[in-house]
């Protein structure tokens, strides 16, 4: 995070790259999409591996039974379209033919989040983890950046289970590298901090460490916890990180139902050993946003380092 | 097993349909009609045409059958026991707790379920995605798809349509249970399908619509079906819901529920084994 000037990059790369790379190790991975193959960047695999890539045209729910289909036979299905279509039109498809059989499909969500910029709200899947992560057998998985979202596809290649991959056009800086551990379900400490821990998922895990940077010249200490797992929930983390702080917020590039901050605030009212802490749900207040820049987005639409720092600020006053 | 005359496998189709009855009886609650009417449909893929061996659910060249209209499962189920998946006692534990023949099926190649089905219009995409897949890995399986007429209704069946002529899938059969009839009524006032053979030719499938109670004409379309190289196949079964027992045939009210005491009495005596006619 330090070097500032390294070239940005998005969630949607590093799964295409990942994609391709998993492909290279296991002959069973086959892709298909639904009219969004270079959007979803599942363009570098089909050019390489055309006979495992399968184009199903517009048709979402068709994309989830397909790759079904696949998985019976036991390929490992990625089945790829903007999130807003897929789940957002496919849901009931995943949930019987893929989640009741239990089968080895990866649903590829791109395009999500405010991040989807001048597209508009039609555009901007802000409901998908939701809707994903109330699915039993479901894995549900939010890369922070395009390293992140390499390693979560190689990662996801290998589960035997359906999962949900939410990937985002928004390009940020990079915040892993090849040698940060990925571990579906297992937390990554970003940054120590002991007065406030901030929970991020997704793209605006950047904002929350220009965030923790911003405090910590006010001598505010701030960790930053990386939940790139939703399901299943890394609980310890979220305890310990409760536990040791005065104060915990999550930052989610969702609605405030059902995602991030859901999961935790589940956890903290059962289980938070700390009666004192304040914590508090950074998301998108169920609202659809609108067209414009991913930055001019999270700047409306309360996502922004200035936002978190101002909810930090308000809640140690 | 290939080897069975018509009159055994009219028999077979007899000892299924009495089976459908029993356990809709001793499950309380159930769809009546439609298995009924898919029964020598069934008899005849099962008994005749599909390649598969009940004392080992798993063998790897199968075929597969995947069911898109789950509410017909009895048939399914009735079918399986009669082929030697399990137990005919078992049918008794339909609908019931713990047991393994779910209201509408869910998956377990253990007993020969291949997949999970209820919601309509599913499994036809399934079907293809498997289909595809053999066929890109140049593996001689086929693969039969059931599916109920209202579920035509359905719009996922028109991609999957679309998907299935676009990849050639000449190693897909579907098979259509066209009995016109649906929960709310009659499928033409419901929501009209016709002319569903015309509709498919257009979608470039190849069609077939026959007596869906002829069961050596079954086997024939069938048959036919797998010549079939380089288009995915339809054969429409003009079948008649709640056939082979008088008062259930033609019925809309029949299509989802059971028979009770008196009913099931009744039907039983329909059904008769051919021994007992004569």
């Amino acid at each position: 995070m330090s070097d500032k000037k390294e070239a940005k990059g998005s969630t949607r790369d590093g799964f295409g790259h990942g994609l391709v790379e998993a492909a290279e190790k296991n002959t069973e991975v086959v892709g298909l999409c639904a009219d969004l193959t270079e959007s979803t960047k599942m363009h570098w695999f089909a050019e390489q591996f055309p006979q495992r890539y399968v184009q199903v045209g517009v048709a979402e729910q068709n994309l989830a039974g397909v790759a079904a289909g696949f998985a019976m036979t036991g390929k490992k299905a990625f089945c790829a379209s903007y999130a807003a279509f897929h789940p957002g039109n496919s849901w009931g498809v995943i949930r019987t033919s893929i989640c009741y059989n239990n089968l080895p499909v990866v649903i590829v969500g791109g395009h999500s989040g405010l991040g989807t910029g001048p597209d508009g709200a039609t555009h901007q899947a802000l409901e998908d983890v939701a809707i994903m992560q109330v699915l039993p057998n479901m894995t549900v998985v939010v890369p922070c950046d395009e390293e992140e979202a390499r390693k979560a596809t190689l990662a996801l290649a290998e589960l035997k289970t359906p999962a949900y991959l939410r990937t985002s056009k928004h390009t940020v800086s990079a915040i892993t590298t090849r040698d940060t551990p990925f571990q579906i379900g297992k937390a990554v400490e970003l940054k120590k901090g002991s007065e406030v821990t901030l929970i991020a998922c997704g793209d605006v895990v950047e904002q929350a460490l220009i965030a923790a940077e911003e405090l910590s010249q006010q001598d505010i200490s701030v960790g930053v916890l990386n939940m790139h797992t939703i399901k299943p929930l890394d609980v310890s983390a979220v305890l310990k990180a409760a536990t040791e702080s005065k104060v915990l917020i999550t930052i989610e590039n969702h609605q405030v139902f059902g995602g991030l901050g859901t999961v935790v605030s589940e956890v903290l009212a059962q289980y938070s050993p700390n009666p004192g802490l304040r914590f508090r749900v950074m998301a998108v207040q169920d609202t659809f946003a609108e067209s414009g820049s991913g930055e001019e987005l999270f700047e409306k639409f309360g996502l922004s380092a200035k936002h978190i720092v101002r909810m930090v600020e308000g809640c140690l006053k | 097993m290939a080897q069975l005359s018509i009159e055994e496998l009219n028999e077979k189709a007899l000892s299924i349909r009495r089976s459908i009855i029993t356990m809709l009886h001793e499950a309380g609650s159930g769809h009546s009609a439609g298995p009924l009417g898919l029964t020598d449909a069934y008899t005849a893929l099962y008994f005749k045409v599909l390649k598969h061996h009940p004392q080992h659910p798993e063998w790897p060249d199968r075929d597969r059958v995947i069911v898109s209209n789950g509410h017909t499962c009895p048939v399914l189920y009735a079918t399986l026991a009669e082929s030697g998946y399990f137990a005919k006692q078992e049918l008794s534990t339909l609908r019931k707790l713990n047991s393994r023949l779910q209201g509408h099926p869910h998956r377990n190649i253990s007993i020969g379920i291949e997949n999970t089905a209820g919601p309509l219009g599913q499994g036809l995409s399934t079907a293809s995605g498997i289909a595809l897949s053999f066929r890109r890995d140049q593996l001689p399986q086929q693969v039969y798809c059931f599916m109920g007429d209202g579920e035509q209704q359905e719009g996922q069946n028109w991609e999957a349509y679309m998907f299935a002529a676009k990849y050639s899938l000449g190693n897909l059969t579907v098979l259509i249970d066209r009995n016109h009839i649906q929960i709310d009524g009659f499928t033409e006032e419901v929501m009209p399908i016709n002319s569903l053979k015309d509709k498919l030719e257009s979608f470039n499938w190849h069609v077939q619509e026959i007596d869906g109670h002829n069961i050596a004409g079954i086997v024939a379309a069938l048959e036919h079906a797998q010549s079939i190289f380089h288009q995915p196949s339809v054969i429409i079964l003009n079948t008649i819901p709640g056939k082979g027992v008088d008062f259930m045939e033609n019925k809309v009210e029949w299509h989802g529920k059971p028979p009770n005491d008196v009913d099931a009495i009744e039907a039983l005596k329909n059904l008769k084994s051919v021994d007992e006619y004569e």
